[in-house]
């Protein structure tokens, strides 16, 4: 696997004296859809935050198309066009729909009077494509904060599209969604993938959702990289069954 | 979408205010100066603790700075500073007219410049504190500015600065700061309005909801902080120079950085009005200096009794402000629109392929 767009090796990351990340070495390739499973507190979220930036880590390199990025802050990763949405949904509660929207437009460029820029009508344009992609065009006035949590994530997706990433971090996208809603999901991050070629990697619970997504998946353990393969090697995999019903 | 300008009957009502009042009521020519001073207070706080959600405890050091910084620019032009502050002077300056308003002139535009670049400085240090730590850090920065100022001899230290003399009649004197404070909360009116209409408007909003994610979204956050506080301090750096000369004399503590009253209305202000509006700081300060004259006229000596009764019964009970409250009320008349009814044709199956040029 050549084309990987992300690249860690042997990442460790503790906080005080409890390891979350051990070690960890994980490949994203370009244009797919990887998936990152583990039981709860086994360090996903951990190798997340350690990907975009959010804390530095030990040990180990974080490459991002060929860049090493584990001494970047967040805005500078993010600006690369590496994303990530948040587990606890994250959205600008006290604006529109559509404002949110509009902010979420790529920063790589933007110099200092783009800060005094008005509403440009292709902005407004592609983000009323988006809002209607993930079925939001009808709220696109409300305050983003009265949306029920489901639609908060689909209005959390959408931004990230607007901000046209690279690749996309996605922490569990469809928790807390109702189970309906949730095929309409899998069905926008496949056509996100296939129409616009961002590269996911995905955390996900939901084990129907991954097999069903991901062309590859990776599953932590204690911090520690247990298993990696095709979904169907994971499925039949004794020692992920093991970490999951807790024989560990 | 925010209009990029206030209504056109807006400005012409604002005008019409601003000119018929002291013609109107010409024993409050000072009062209602103050007024406008006061809306500059609330309408700049605003945009760094309203819709950028950064409390700041410190705005009065703009202020403070710009009237020094125009008083030294004003004696500066003609005389030397510390001879003119000097306690032992005793012969008598004065300043022709030219030399007045030239130096005036200078002196406001070297305030606002002033105030401009301490605020860039600054904002390395503050901005590296979030909420109450900011609130506490800007606060610091406001004391240190008035400690510092009363100690230095060379701009009269506690003593303070007898400004120059306007040279004219006590009621052109009165007039001509009038219609400089009101130009200026005029000013302050209009930019703000242009300003939150743009990105900027949209990115310190997206700050005060949620810093986080927009620093994982991206957002040049640090930049825009700085801007937004730059700004603030711009206009209250003018406001202290004009205040300054209104005043006449102007010492360190009480005049240029008085953080215990000056400092807090601005907050009380906007809390009274409506945190995060557009006219709610100007409603809270109309309200509050109203609420403000008449306890110091009737009931001095408890004034500051009442002032902080005012406090607590804002923070208690009424934290949204009075357009706050009327927003959460009347939503359609303030443009909030519920769940749009059209349905759309517009079908989902659109072609999504990103823009080529793609939204820079």
């Amino acid at each position: 696997m050549n084309d990987a767009i992300i690249e860690l090796t042997n990442v460790t990351k503790s906080f005080g004296g409890v390891v979350a990340n051990r070690n960890v070495s994980l490949s994203v390739p370009r244009g797919r859809i990887t998936g990152l499973i583990g039981p709860n507190g086994s360090g996903k979220t951990t190798l997340f935050n350690s990907i975009v930036g959010y804390h530095p880590i030990d040990s180990g390199s974080i490459r991002f198309e060929g860049q090493e990025i584990s001494q970047l802050r967040v805005q500078e990763i993010a600006r690369l066009g590496l994303l990530r949405t948040f587990q606890t949904t994250r959205i600008y509660g006290k604006m529109s729909c559509l404002q949110n929207m509009q902010i979420s437009i790529p920063h790589r460029k933007a110099g200092f009077f783009d800060m005094f820029a008005y509403d440009r009508p292709d902005v407004i344009e592609r983000a009323e494509h988006l809002l209607s992609f993930v079925g939001l065009y009808e709220k696109r006035f409300l305050r983003a904060g009265s949306l029920s949590f489901g639609q908060q994530k689909l209005l959390e997706f959408a931004m990230a599209l607007m901000n046209e990433p690279t690749v996309l971090l996605l922490d569990e996208p469809t928790a807390g969604i109702n189970p309906t809603l949730i095929n309409g999901l899998i069905d926008r991050l496949k056509r996100a993938n296939a129409e616009f070629g961002i590269t996911m990697l995905i955390i996900e619970h939901n084990m129907r959702v991954i097999m069903n997504m991901a062309s590859k998946i990776y599953c932590l353990a204690h911090g520690e990289m247990l298993a990696a393969g095709a979904p169907e090697e994971i499925q039949g995999n004794q020692n992920v069954v093991d970490a999951y019903l807790g024989a560990h | 979408m925010t209009r990029t300008s206030l209504h056109p009957i807006t400005i012409g009502l604002l005008l019409l205010v601003g000119v018929a009042a002291p013609l109107l009521f010409p024993a409050y020519t000072n009062q209602i100066a103050v007024l406008w001073l006061m809306i500059v207070f609330a309408m700049t706080w605003d945009t760094l603790g309203g819709q950028m959600g950064y409390n700041s405890l410190g705005n009065i050091f703009f202020f403070g700075a710009g009237m020094y910084t125009c008083a030294v620019v004003q004696i500066g032009l003609y005389y030397d500073v510390g001879m003119y502050t000097s306690g032992a002077r005793t012969t008598h300056i004065v300043f022709t007219t030219a030399q007045y308003f030239t130096g005036f002139a200078f002196g406001v535009v070297a305030a606002g410049i002033m105030a401009a670049i301490l605020a860039v400085a600054t904002s390395w240090v503050v901005f590296g504190l979030r909420g109450p730590y900011f609130a506490i850090g800007t606060l610091g920065v406001a004391v240190a500015g008035a400690e510092l100022v009363a100690s230095w001899q060379w701009v009269g230290a506690a003593s303070g600065i007898s400004m120059p003399v306007f040279p004219g009649a006590p009621q052109t004197q009165k007039l001509f700061f009038y219609f400089l404070l009101f130009a200026l909360a005029f000013v302050v009116l209009l930019f703000l309005r242009w300003l939150y209409s743009t990105n900027f408007g949209m990115a310190i909003n997206a700050i005060r909801d949620d810093e986080e994610k927009a620093e994982a979204m991206g957002l040049y956050t640090r930049r825009y902080k700085r801007t937004a506080w730059t700004i603030a301090a711009f206009f209250l750096g003018i406001a202290g120079a004009i205040f300054g000369n209104m005043i006449g004399f102007i010492d360190a503590r009480d005049i240029a950085f008085p953080t215990t009253t000056f400092n807090i209305f601005m907050i009380l202000m906007v809390l009274l009005g409506g945190k995060g509006t557009f006219w709610g700081p100007v409603v809270g300060a109309v309200v509050f200096h109203v609420i403000k004259e008449v306890t110091w006229t009737y009931f001095l000596g408890w004034q500051f009794v009442t002032l902080g009764l005012l406090i607590v019964i804002i923070v208690v009970y009424f934290q949204q402000g009075i357009v706050g409250w009327l927003m959460e009320k009347y939503p359609e008349r303030f443009g909030v629109r519920a769940a749009s009814t059209e349905r759309e044709v517009r079908s989902p199956a659109i072609k999504l392929a990103p823009h080529a040029e793609g939204a820079e």
